[in-house]
């Protein structure tokens, strides 16, 4: 028990202050793109930025609007926030000979992690439908139509690993990619999980949700101060999730390329992370928004029917192959 | 069908991601403000200043024509006569009060062309905000540069510099020493008698 809780405790950590320092790679990357040169006033480098942004998000006021619903509108930003968290109960981030590297090593783990993300949406849904206000509203209309729509084609997508692994188990999945990696038989799978992955956690060119341009600041217009950090840190928490879901399921997981073997296991994992992390972010610098019926047109047309035949295809496969 | 062919176009999506990674390391223009400044060109139009001949006095005749020439209304010129024994500068007159509301002032430059003795002068120097709108108003305390410095720091235009002989310097002796009488309350002192003359 008492382990648990250590364990726990050094994850959060690790967890709370990746999420910091991804905030200060992506505004430090976003602005090189943009020929830029990013925060550097705090610190050398501006290393020191994650600590200056949440110094100043906790002295600010906390406000509830009038209009809101003040209890769901002071507990939404904490479902997000612990939905977000609970996922790395159970992801594992290597393994050793005595075990893997998890919390609480599941048998559907695969599953119960879906499950537990797709909570997340509720955060998002309740914080702007509490708020009281027509931007927020209209940003979580957004949230549960475009979740909803993207978790169907995102599930699909990977039921193909599923069905080569033979497993739901996440420590399974991993193991059964000693000699390939799934992203190989399973490159439309990973494409689609890719694009819907980016739907999923609310980014750009899926960010919608937000679109500053159109509604101000989306799910998340009326929240300040701690409050609107708690969203902050669950979208970045969340993205962090699913690049290490991606990692897992398509990239080999702690499974070193090359036999390259003398590096352990949990460095490949964290350096697979940090590249789906540094695609994101190349998106977010690089794509515009999609117009909200396209993004519809796009999740239902063409990756659920792409997703299926994936899936469809590699069940044929399989059963054939034995 | 356009709007198809942009959301399906992989083609265009890779150019555009390869075009923001090479912009990665792409040289950046900024110039990191505070801690690095830009040159500027010496034409630049910032803070005013009014300068001095070689030997100390000062070129403002206060005939106010940069007053008039100014579009904004922004300087203000009260002259007063050189007596015989306190001359400031080589002429009859020289300006008593000598005032720019650099909140008011376009930097056009206007005072600059209109000034007879190249007394006023645009500087590079932009760097003046405060926190009070009174402090904007720039008193000959501060245009007037120091008689330490000689006839003013600031780069002049033209190749051969300000002409030293404008107002006829070298017939006007100097009768007094003009390193003396400049501390902080010099500018109180005239103010008083300047009010004592409008009053008479």
């Amino acid at each position: 028990m008492l382990v648990i809780f250590i364990k726990s405790a050094i994850l959060l950590l690790v967890v709370v202050t990746t999420f910091a320092y991804a905030m200060l790679v992506e505004r430090k990357v976003l602005g090189w793109m943009q020929m830029r040169p990013g925060p550097n006033r705090v610190g050398p480098w501006g290393l020191m930025q994650p600590a200056a942004d949440a110094a100043k998000l906790m002295l600010k006021e906390d406000l509830t609007p009038k209009t809101a619903d003040p209890l769901i509108y002071r507990l939404a930003p904490f479902v997000s926030l612990l939905t977000a968290f609970g996922a790395y109960a159970i992801i594992p981030f290597g393994a050793s000979s005595s075990g893997t590297w998890a919390i609480g090593n599941v048998n559907a783990g695969i599953l119960l992690l879906m499950a537990i993300t797709s909570i997340g949406v509720y955060g998002i849904s309740l914080g702007g439908w509490a708020s009281g206000s027509k931007y927020p509203l209209l940003g979580s209309i957004r949230a549960t139509a475009q979740m909803i729509s993207y978790e169907l084609a995102m599930t699909m997508s990977f039921v193909g690993v599923l069905i080569i692994a033979g497993t739901t188990s996440l420590d399974g999945i991993v193991h059964a990619q000693l000699r390939w990696w799934f992203v190989g038989p399973q490159i439309v799978g990973f494409m689609v999980y890719i694009i819907t992955a980016i739907a999923e956690t609310n980014r750009a060119p899926f960010d919608l949700v937000e679109a500053e341009t159109e509604l101000v600041a989306g799910f998340h217009t009326e929240y300040s101060g701690l409050r609107f950090g708690l969203f902050f840190i669950a979208e970045y928490v969340n993205m962090l999730t699913v690049s290490c879901i991606a990692t897992l399921l398509f990239m080999g997981g702690w499974n070193a390329p090359f036999h390259l073997t003398f590096v352990p296991g949990v460095v490949w994992f964290v350096l697979k992370v940090a590249a789906f992390m540094f695609v994101y972010i190349w998106l977010r610098a690089t794509l515009p928004r999609l117009r909200y019926d396209r993004l519809m047109a796009f999740g239902w047309k063409v990756l659920l029917p792409v997703a299926t035949l994936n899936l469809i295809v590699t069940a044929i496969v399989v059963a054939i192959t034995g | 069908m356009t709007a198809r062919k942009n959301l399906y176009n992989v083609g265009a999506i890779l150019k555009g991601l390869s075009i923001t990674f090479k912009f990665m390391f792409a040289k950046r223009p900024t110039i990191e403000y505070p801690t690095v400044k830009k040159q500027h060109s010496p034409r630049f139009h910032g803070l005013h200043e009014l300068r001095r001949y070689e030997d100390g006095k000062e070129r403002c005749i206060g005939c106010e024509l940069c007053s008039s020439a100014c579009p904004a209304n922004a300087i203000t010129v009260i002259g007063a006569e050189n007596s015989p024994d306190d001359r400031r500068s080589p002429g009859e007159r020289y300006a008593a009060r000598y005032e720019i509301d650099e909140l008011r002032c376009i930097f056009c430059g206007m005072c600059e062309e209109a000034c007879p003795t190249d007394a006023i002068v645009l500087t590079p120097r932009f760097e003046m905000s405060d926190y009070r709108r009174g402090s904007f108003i720039y008193g000959k305390d501060r245009l007037l540069v120091p008689p330490q410095a000689g006839v003013g720091e600031a780069p002049d235009e033209r190749p051969g510099g300000i002409p030293s002989d404008l107002g006829r310097v070298a017939e006007i002796k100097s009768t007094v020493d003009v390193g003396e009488g400049y501390s902080a309350t010099w500018r109180g002192e005239i103010l008083k008698g300047e009010r004592k003359g409008l009053a008479g």
